[in-house]
């Protein structure tokens, strides 16, 4: 256990995300073997493999949904790698589920007034919010970024799979992030609402850095300045974006059936 | 407005509520406008029967039925308990407050008695709550059950305070601001008074805060967990709640029917709540008191009418349990939901758009 002190030191130079020797079993599965990683403050990256190759398995280690087997995980120089989800979240880690992870029953502005609400105080506040309210005001400038203003007052088990999708990233938005995990933010998605998110992404401020997993090539490459690629829970290849697209390894490997 | 003022949760916000509450009464339908007057002008043109036994009754029993609806709507939590939090504040009047079983009852005058019947019973849907919470579906249904059962069957065998099987009568309310609140008109405004709070309230509550987390758990609590709130807590505090409004149409109920035994909170009691939330419709807080004015009706008059076409008058639960059923297989949502289904289907025979129906779901 780290001092408040050493925390506060670790936080100025610290990496954004440094992962140490992860490996995460399911019984006697591997999804995740030895993963390191190290992410700068501000740095934007794609993760990149093919079915199962334990893509989803890191960020649910990152954000805490499960704890790894072993090795260790540093946010912003402080250990969090026994910390419960929320408590990344509070220190601003956001991420968004591959499956939407949405309530349905609630409207569109709601979801993200709670996502916004979550990371602050008066959760069990019995006052409605107002209109004007600084959290209401931020809940729909985030239904705003994601182009979902109009329908914000519809339930969100009547959208349609890809306005999920970018409900999904509002919430990511929520609060004040520093790093986000995007799970196959584009999957799903039309090539309209494919450019719409590609805009969102390369406008978030410079300090907002993310991990984006996505098997659409021409999405990731556009948003990120660097790629790790994974494979049966290790990682085999990190570079800039152009020298992974001309690696003959990767080409084989993942890019060599579908987009010969 | 009024009657809004009143609600803990406006006591700060009165102020800039002004202006948001007259947008809000703007928006209530006319049919709704229409059924407030007829409540409120009720005394006007009905006898004592119609005022107490009927709407009287259906109100306390849809009180109650709130608070599960509460729970079961906005919580995805199905809570027994809520009939025995009920009898639990009756009991407690009767045993602070006077009763004919002098000698248990403490005679505390009514400012005592009622704040501290209440608080007892709150305790108790709080406590109930905190050993239901931790589990999910079925078993929240057995575990509230069995507490329910244990307190049917703890006041039946205790005679020291609960006075066991005979319970407590001549229940009255007491007489407060020189006004005899068992007269009848008195007593059904004090009823109406706080079946419409209940009412404002749990609406109101249902878009704060507290109430749209406590929808966003019953739709994910993992996510809501990710999200930095606290789930369990969050449960309990909606159970203390909904205990708030069970116990307070208890004690309504006690003055009502004039006494409190074990039978009140009997096992069928129990269940009958639940089959009024469920009748009504769990989606909205009009739908308890709907199932439960539904319910009176059918308590209250099938006897004659199956007597009337010469069936046998003791069939009248048969008749409960058929319409029961009927509705729950023809409308998952109960009675709320088969209007629904019959406003779009009209909206759409006469193709026409409806703004408030939002078509079919
Ligand atoms: N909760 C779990 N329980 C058991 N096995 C799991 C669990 N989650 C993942 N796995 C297994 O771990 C391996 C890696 O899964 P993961 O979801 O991380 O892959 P992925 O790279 O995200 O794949 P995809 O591209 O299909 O999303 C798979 O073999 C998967 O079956
Ligand atoms: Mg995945």
């Amino acid at each position: 256990m780290q001092t408040a002190a050493e925390r506060l030191q670790a936080t100025g130079t610290a990496n954004a995300l440094e992962i140490r020797g992860v490996s995460r079993y399911f019984g006697a599965l591997a999804a995740l073997s030895d993963v390191s990683l190290s992410i700068k403050p501000g740095e934007r990256r794609a993760v990149l493999g093919s079915n199962g190759a334990g893509k989803t398995t890191l960020f649910n280690c990152i954000s805490g949904d499960f704890p790894p087997t072993s090795g260790s995980i540093r946010f912003f120089g402080e250990d969090i790698t026994d910390f419960p989800p929320h408590e990344r979240i509070r220190r601003g880690l956001r991420r968004t589920y591959q499956i939407s992870l949405l309530f349905g029953g609630l409207s569109v502005i709601d979801n993200v007034y709670l996502a916004c609400r979550g990371v602050s105080r008066g959760r069990f506040s019995l006052i409605r919010p107002r209109r004007n309210e600084a959290l209401m005001q931020s809940a729909s400038d985030l239904v705003n970024a994601v182009h979902l203003t109009e329908i914000q007052d519809q339930p969100v088990s009547e959208l349609s799979y890809g306005q999920q999708r970018q409900l999904e990233v509002a919430l990511a938005l929520s609060g004040a992030p520093r790093f986000i995990l995007f799970d196959e933010p584009a999957a799903g998605l039309s090539p309209a609402e494919r450019s719409e998110l590609i805009e969102i992404l390369t406008s978030l401020p410079e300090h907002i850095g993310y991990i984006i997993i996505e098997h659409d090539m021409d999405v990731a490459l556009r948003v990120v300045e660097s790629v790790t690629m994974m494979h049966n829970g290790r990682i085999f290849k990190e570079g800039k974006p152009e020298e992974i697209e001309s690696d003959r390894e990767v080409q084989e490997l993942y890019l060599g059936g579908g987009h010969g | 407005m009024a009657l809004l003022d009143q609600t803990p949760a406006n006591a700060g916000a009165a102020q800039e509520g002004t202006s948001r509450v007259g947008q809000w009464l703007a928006r209530v339908h006319p049919a709704a406008w229409l059924v407030v007057v007829l409540l409120i002008t009720l005394p006007l043109f009905a006898n004592s029967f119609i005022l107490i036994d009927i709407f009287g009754w259906a109100m306390i029993l849809g009180m109650i039925a709130l608070s599960l609806m509460f729970l079961a709507g906005y919580g995805g939590m199905v809570s027994l308990v809520q009939m025995s939090v009920a009898a639990l504040a009756g009991y407690m009047v009767a045993i602070f407050g006077n009763s004919a079983a002098s000698e248990i009852s403490l005679g505390w005058p009514w400012w005592a008695t009622l704040p501290v019947a209440i608080i007892i019973a709150v305790l108790f849907g709080t406590i109930s709550g905190a050993l239901a919470v931790r589990t999910e579906g079925i078993y929240t249904i057995m575990i509230t059950l069995a507490i329910a059962a244990a307190f049917f069957y703890f006041t039946r065998q205790n005679y020291t305070i609960f006075n066991g099987f005979s319970g407590f009568n001549s229940l009255k309310p007491p007489e407060i601001f020189g006004i005899n609140w068992r007269d009848h008109v008195p007593f059904y405004y004090l009823i109406l008074f706080w079946a419409a709070v209940s009412y404002l309230v749990v609406i109101y509550v249902s878009r704060s805060p507290f109430g749209l987390a406590l929808q966003g758990i019953r739709d994910n609590p993992r996510r809501m967990e990710a999200l930095g709130f606290h789930v369990t807590a969050h449960r309990v505090a909606a159970y203390t709640f909904a205990a708030l409004i069970a116990a307070i149409a208890g004690i309504l109920l006690s003055w009502f029917s004039n006494q409190i035994s074990p039978g009140t909170a009997g096992i069928g009691p129990v269940i009958d709540i639940l089959v009024i939330a469920v009748v009504g419709g769990l989606s909205r807080p009009i739908g308890p008191f709907i199932g439960a004015l539904v319910y009176v009706l059918l308590r209250t008059f099938s006897l004659d009418v199956l007597e009337a076409v010469g069936l046998d008058g003791s069939r009248f639960k048969l008749m409960i349990g058929l319409g029961f059923l009927l509705i729950v297989f023809f409308s998952p949502d109960g009675l709320l939901g088969l209007w629904e289904r019959w406003k779009g289907y009209m909206a759409r025979s006469r193709n026409e758009f409806d703004p408030l129906g939002g078509g079919e779901r």
